[in-house]
């Protein structure tokens, strides 16, 4: 045993297992400062490090969980708890369709069925092209003029299944 | 000659159908025709089968236009709207209009009138009054006005919201707090929504009362992540309140602090009960906590707090305004007040209706409504969220109160009403009724985890016909187990529409091959 090694002390605190790139782990970290001072800060960590990557990398949860000196298994427990997670990056939009019974009342059973159809998906996938993510939604609270679905952060009612592929032709089409 | 005033809604329903290509249509037309206009983004009337509704200031009262097309502007102009000249869309004054006129507007009085994000619109319609009373009176005597309004919780569990504050103003501690539940999940439901987007001003000042009223210093917006436009309007007021001196650490010169936030939710239903949501608050799995303790002892951070949904807040400022009297004249029985009823689904005439309890539903399908959207038949309403049961044409002449809906083995919950004309399935209405169960389970107890699953199985044997009258036997029994063995009502009103659509449809669950 090496002299050096002999000396080396218990690690009080360990650098995280995480093979999470240079730019993400910086982005996490960032998040984490920011807001580790809340009171509670796990979910609003959870939203920023979505609304920065685009999702909550498996790989940022050992991260976040080191930050606020939680264990992984309950950060874990947390991120995988609440829909709004994703564990996969998203399309470039996320088109989110609303099931609930006021949008079934006036057809969004046809519009869900229309809608897999159209983009060759099911819920919870992405088109092979990273275009569009399809993502159920239990209410967006447009219920009296339903069906509706929200593209990124845009709502929008009526949808029968044309406007569903106009607004998805010029979603699949932004930037 | 003063410049044109016209009102187009910002509210998200408002702009799901186009209400910012109308605005932006007017102004470009307005441009055009090189006259000045003063374009104001108000609230909605909540008569979305208008919108896009454009209204001009007349003399006479707002004249209102709708639902108008972007494309249909510049007829609009040719027709002289401006001065409210006749046009195949005029609908006469939004006042006189008898869905809006016929209501009784309490807490959402300006909601539509103003513009949501100016304080002064805000103070010029009244607002801020309640807080002048409430800086005026002692706690105590806060609490004894919301205790003898009759304020009931407006989220579902109709709670007394007096005896909430007075628990928390009764437990000591060095640290209180106000939460507000805007996790408005259920379906049918837009009436936090619409205060939130429609005048945010209402709810910081209910719940800054909430703050002095029970010495609570921090407040809490738990809001729900599908709401994008009602974060953006809260954020404004919060930040023109802070600004102005209406919350902070001396709120008006008071001496008194109360400091308000916003959190996001991430989409789990379950975080609209109260325990969930303050476990999710604190940073964990919204998962339900066992009372007691209660919340107003020990809820968040362990901490004594008000918790109340939007409505039950934004209803506070009117009763400190106007006195507890005048808010409890109206309404029925226990029901006191006025309740925001959410008329949505297959429904002609879907919009928002403040109405003093005791309208029957009959009243607000035909009368307000105007019958389905589709012209077929009613053949049933689901009222209450997907929790609430579904209603037969037989029980549509109970009134909106609190007890006589529990009498029927229903309820009102947050006031939304969900229409459905005579194509339903009902049986496929009370699988997805006990499947979005499972799917939004919390998971800490066993009849609402694993019972919901269990009953959507049970469900499918019963419409495929594997010995329906087994099945139907162990679905009620199962139903039984969840009313009485789950946590919270969740599990424990997964049955309402289940067992009611078995009870008043069950033609619909018998096997047709």
């Amino acid at each position: 045993m090496s002299r050096q090694s002999a000396l080396r002390g218990i690690p009080i605190r360990t650098e995280p297992q995480s093979s999470l790139g240079a730019t993400e782990r910086a982005a996490v970290l960032e998040v984490c400062n920011r807001l580790k001072v809340l009171a509670g800060p796990l979910i609003p960590i959870l939203h920023g490090v979505q609304a920065e990557l685009g999702y909550v990398p498996h790989d940022a949860l050992p991260v976040i969980a080191a930050e606020l000196n939680l264990t992984r298994a309950e950060v874990h427990g947390v991120a995988s708890f609440y829909h709004y997670f994703r564990k996969e990056p998203a399309g470039r939009r996320i088109v989110y369709l609303c099931r609930a019974e006021a949008c079934q009342a006036v057809g969004s059973r046809t519009l869900e069925v229309h809608a897999r159809r159209r983009l060759g998906i099911d819920f919870h996938q992405t088109t092979a092209d990273g275009a569009v993510s399809l993502e159920p939604v239990y209410c967006l609270g447009n219920c009296a003029l339903g069906p509706s679905i929200m593209i990124g952060e845009r709502l929008h009612g009526r949808v029968m299944p044309e406007r569903f592929d106009e607004l998805v032709a010029d979603a699949a089409c932004g930037p | 000659m003063n410049r044109a005033r016209i009102f187009v809604s910002r509210d998200s329903s408002a702009r799901s159908v186009g209400a910012d290509e109308v605005a932006a249509a007017l102004a470009a037309e307005a441009a055009r025709r090189g006259v000045g206009i003063e374009l104001v983004r108000n609230g909605s009337r909540g008569l979305f089968w208008l919108e896009p509704l454009v209204e001009v200031e007349t003399d006479r009262g707002r004249m209102a236009y709708g639902p108008v097309m972007a494309s249909g502007v510049p007829q609009l102009w040719d027709a002289g709207f401006l001065q409210g000249g006749a046009h195949p869309l005029q609908l006469g004054l939004t006042e006189e209009i008898a869905f809006f006129k016929n209501q009784e507007r309490l807490t959402f009085a300006r909601v539509g009138l103003t513009d949501p994000v100016s304080l002064q619109d805000y103070l010029d319609h009244g607002g801020y009054r309640g807080l002048e009373a409430a800086l005026a009176a002692s706690p105590a005597g806060i609490v004894s006005a919301v205790t003898q309004s009759g304020l009931r919780g407006r989220g579902g569990a109709a709670f007394p919201a007096g005896i909430k504050w007075q628990t928390v103003l009764a437990t000591a501690a060095d640290q209180k707090y106000v939460v507000c539940n805007a996790d408005e999940g259920d379906s049918g439901t837009f009436s936090d929504r619409m205060i939130m987007e429609g005048d945010p001003f209402v709810l910081i000042e209910g719940m800054t009362i909430a703050g002095l009223a029970t010495g609570a210093t921090r407040g809490f917006i738990y809001l729900r992540c599908e709401y994008p436009d009602a974060r953006a309007a809260l954020q404004a007021a919060i930040a023109a309140a802070s600004q102005a001196g209406y919350l902070g650490g001396n709120v008006r010169g008071s001496g008194r602090a109360f400091d308000l936030e916003i959190r996001l939710g991430a989409g789990a239903y379950i975080c609209g009960e109260e325990t969930a949501l303050l476990e999710s608050l604190e940073g964990k799995r919204g998962q339900v906590r066992f009372k007691p303790p209660l919340p107003a002892i020990q809820g968040l951070f362990g901490k004594p707090t008000v918790i109340n949904n939007v409505i039950t807040l934004a209803s506070v400022p009117v009763i400190l305004e106007r006195g507890a009297d005048h808010y409890r004249d109206f309404g029925m029985g226990r029901s006191r007040g006025t309740l925001p009823i959410q008329l949505t689904g297959n429904i002609r005439h879907g919009g928002l209706i403040e109405k003093a309890f005791g309208v029957t539903l009959r009243e607000l399908l035909y009368d307000y409504g105007g019958g389905s959207l589709s012209g077929r038949p009613i053949r049933a309403v689901q009222v209450g969220g997907p929790l609430g049961a579904y209603l037969p044409e037989s029980q549509f002449d109970t009134p909106i109160d609190y007890e006589a809906f529990a009498a029927i083995g229903a309820m009102l919950g947050h006031g939304g009403i969900v229409v459905f004309d005579d194509t339903v399935d009902m049986a496929a209405q009370a699988r997805y009724a006990m499947q979005f169960c499972a799917t939004e389970s919390c998971g800490k107890c066993t009849p609402c985890r694993i019972g919901s699953t269990r009953g959507v199985e049970v469900i499918d044997r019963l419409i495929a016909g594997q010995d329906p009258a087994a099945q139907e036997a162990l679905l009620r029994d199962l139903c039984e187990t969840m009313t009485h063995g789950s946590l919270c009502a969740l599990g424990g009103l997964t049955p309402y529409p289940v067992v009611s659509a078995l009870n008043h449809f069950p033609q619909d669950f018998a096997c047709n091959p």
